[in-house]
């Protein structure tokens, strides 16, 4: 388009537009047509939600050729990173307080199962909480740092024009899909791979769009080497779309229903479900965050990462291994035993990238390790770090066969998983998102460290509450469940496994309520950054750690 | 189907594994790669101020 030699108002536009609107407006047509025709009114909301989103999508594109408004060239695309940190915070807090909501369910069920409201029943929140903390709160989180580090660190702006804004409407219009999808009773039941095909599809254009702009943008790299950040990021985009195609290979009942069959049944399925969901853990939220840390940690303290040698040893041995490690899901099952054991092996193989990795994030503080006392933020991503570490030596424990034999399908599992979302995900991003925002929004500094210590420590022991309740519980009615008496009978009915975890279920209900307090504290405080305050208390008096950088550690 | 994978990964498999292994060390530990990853290192740290949103 460039290279056009008559004046045009098209000319001045990105490429991408025409593309886009053709795109969008057979989407909106289409969504009609099936919210007019489809039999299930389910489907007809969720055709309703396209239609919308699309022709608002439609809409915002005609404007910008009305107006010949076109997205800068010379400078960084920061907005949508603005976006995704806004976006971060919202469905963190959505994603905890339904996490808070059906752990207190669990603790009280009498009082709180509403039996007369479905939407609210156990079996739907569930999957909204696990989709809203981990693709809703994780997956902006992620959007917004990589479209913020890939930019940094190649001197390149977004490739694609428009589209950076087309991943991240369309990513989030998946989320209010799923999330009212499940609210509604659709669901695939593929655990964290529970919307159903048409949802499916859409995340797969998005998705590959994403691939796109990420690729393209390392593309026009003004940098000859590819910080390792970005390797993190490419390796979890392509996986993702990897394991999202496969696992949710499907036929749908027809056009114009949200029902559809796997293509896979019974241990195929299985299998092709625990390859989905380990690696989901495996990329979408450990080599995803571990970019957060190889940039914002080396950034906000101002040193390069411990070794550069062994964070390139620790990106291919992590994504080799990773990949093989989901079969440990399937302990004891219809899958044949050589391949649990595979699973328990390259689990066990995994204690040394993660280790590595996080002793290289770690140690990137060597010489500055007075930042861990005089910056929270710092303090919160290294506590991270340490939360990494911890679950990633406990998750292959509980892959040797034996161990699984009384972790599984008890809450220790629950509690292994929440040690490192809560701690290793959720501290690094919240890390993330106070040096986001601070720079996105050019600030000197945030609006308060107090808010940020107060948001670290009540987080902190709300997480440990979390854990040990957890432990305590898991650990109780993996025991009990074994347990038999004299004559060779079970010595536990069922409901009395269940009887036993009412006191650590209340204390997990605080805890997650403690988590979700610290993610308010720090959504006040990002707004407030924002905004553009400081308090006024930490300027004047001597707790303001940003002014007095003459501080120095002791030796 | 079970013999004939595990003996692809017992043999082949195997062998695979170790030469990326090998490879990536070699990568890694490369001397005549030492200066590339000493500056790709200060990549997040040269990037001027963050205020400066000019490419």
């Amino acid at each position: 388009m460039s290279s056009a030699t008559q004046p045009s108002p098209l000319r001045s536009l990105s490429s991408e537009i025409p593309y886009l609107s053709v795109f969008l407006g057979i989407g909106t047509l289409f969504f009609f047509i099936v919210a007019i025709l489809t039999p299930e009114p389910a489907m007809r909301v969720h055709a309703f939600i396209f239609l919308a989103a699309f022709s608002a999508g439609l809409y915002a594109l005609l404007m910008q050729l009305q107006f010949g408004k076109t997205p800068p060239t010379d400078t960084y695309n920061l907005n949508v990173a603005k976006a995704g940190v806004a976006a971060s915070a919202f469905w963190g807090i959505a994603g905890f307080l339904v996490g808070v909501i059906i752990a207190a369910q669990l603790a009280f069920p009498a009082l709180l199962s509403w039996e007369t409201i479905p939407w609210l029943n156990f079996g739907r929140l569930r999957p909204v909480h696990t989709s809203a903390v981990i693709f809703a709160f994780g997956g902006n989180v992620l959007l917004a740092t990589s479209f913020y580090v890939v930019q940094r660190t190649t001197k390149a702006r977004l490739f694609g024009g428009n589209l950076p804004w087309f991943v991240f409407w369309g990513y989030n219009l998946f989320i209010v899909v799923a999330a009212t999808g499940y609210l509604m009773g659709i669901t695939q039941s593929k655990e964290y791979a529970e919307p159903e095909w048409y949802a499916d599809l859409w995340l797969t254009v998005v998705w590959v769009m994403y691939l796109l702009v990420f690729l393209g943008t390392l593309w026009k790299r003004k940098e000859p080497h590819i910080y390792v950040a970005n390797w993190f990021y490419l390796a979890f985009i392509v996986t993702v779309a990897m394991l999202h195609v496969v696992n949710n290979l499907a036929v749908p009942v027809s056009l114009l229903e949200s029902r559809s069959y796997s293509l896979f049944g019974g241990v195929q399925d299985a299998l092709t479900q625990w390859w989905y969901g380990h690696n989901a853990v495996g990329f979408f939220l450990t080599a995803g965050f571990l970019a957060i840390m190889y940039y914002f940690i080396p950034k906000r303290v101002n040193r390069p990462v411990y070794s550069y040698r062994l964070s390139i040893v620790h990106f291919w041995s992590l994504i080799f291994i990773y990949i093989w490690a989901g079969p440990h899901h399937l302990h004891y099952t219809a899958l044949p035993e050589w391949a649990q054991t595979l699973g328990m092996v390259f689990s066990i193989m995994l204690w040394m990238p993660s280790w590595g990795g996080m002793i290289n994030g770690v140690m990137t503080l060597s010489g500055a390790w007075d930042k861990l006392r005089t910056d929270p933020v710092v303090r919160m991503m290294i506590v991270s770090l340490a939360f990494y570490g911890m679950s990633t030596f406990e998750g292959p424990l509980m892959s040797v066969r034996a161990v699984n034999a009384l972790s599984h399908y008890t809450e220790w599992g629950i509690g292994h998983v929440h040690s490192g979302s809560l701690g290793w995900v959720g501290f690094v991003s919240f890390g993330a998102l106070y040096c986001l925002t601070q720079w996105l929004w050019k600030r000197e500094r945030l609006y308060s460290f107090a808010l940020v210590e107060w948001h670290f420590w009540i987080a902190t022991i709300g997480i440990l509450l979390y854990i040990c309740a957890m432990w305590v519980a898991g650990i109780t009615e993996g025991l009990q469940w074994r347990a038999y008496d004299e004559y060779g009978f079970l010595q536990y009915s069922f409901i009395e496994t269940v009887e036993a975890k009412h006191i650590p279920y209340i204390i997990r209900a605080v805890g997650g309520g403690m988590y979700l307090t610290g993610a308010l504290i720090m959504c006040y405080n990002l707004y407030m950054t924002a905004k553009g305050h400081v308090r006024q208390s930490e300027v004047d008096g001597a707790n303001a750690p940003a002014a007095n950088p003459n501080l120095v550690p002791a030796e | 189907m079970h013999v004939l994978l595990s003996d692809i990964a017992q043999t082949f498999g195997l062998v695979l594994f170790v030469v990326a292994f090998a490879l990536v060390l070699v990568y890694a530990l490369a001397p005549s790669n030492r200066s590339t990853f000493d500056r790709a290192a200060l990549t997040p740290l040269d990037t001027e101020d963050q205020n400066h949103d000019q490419l």
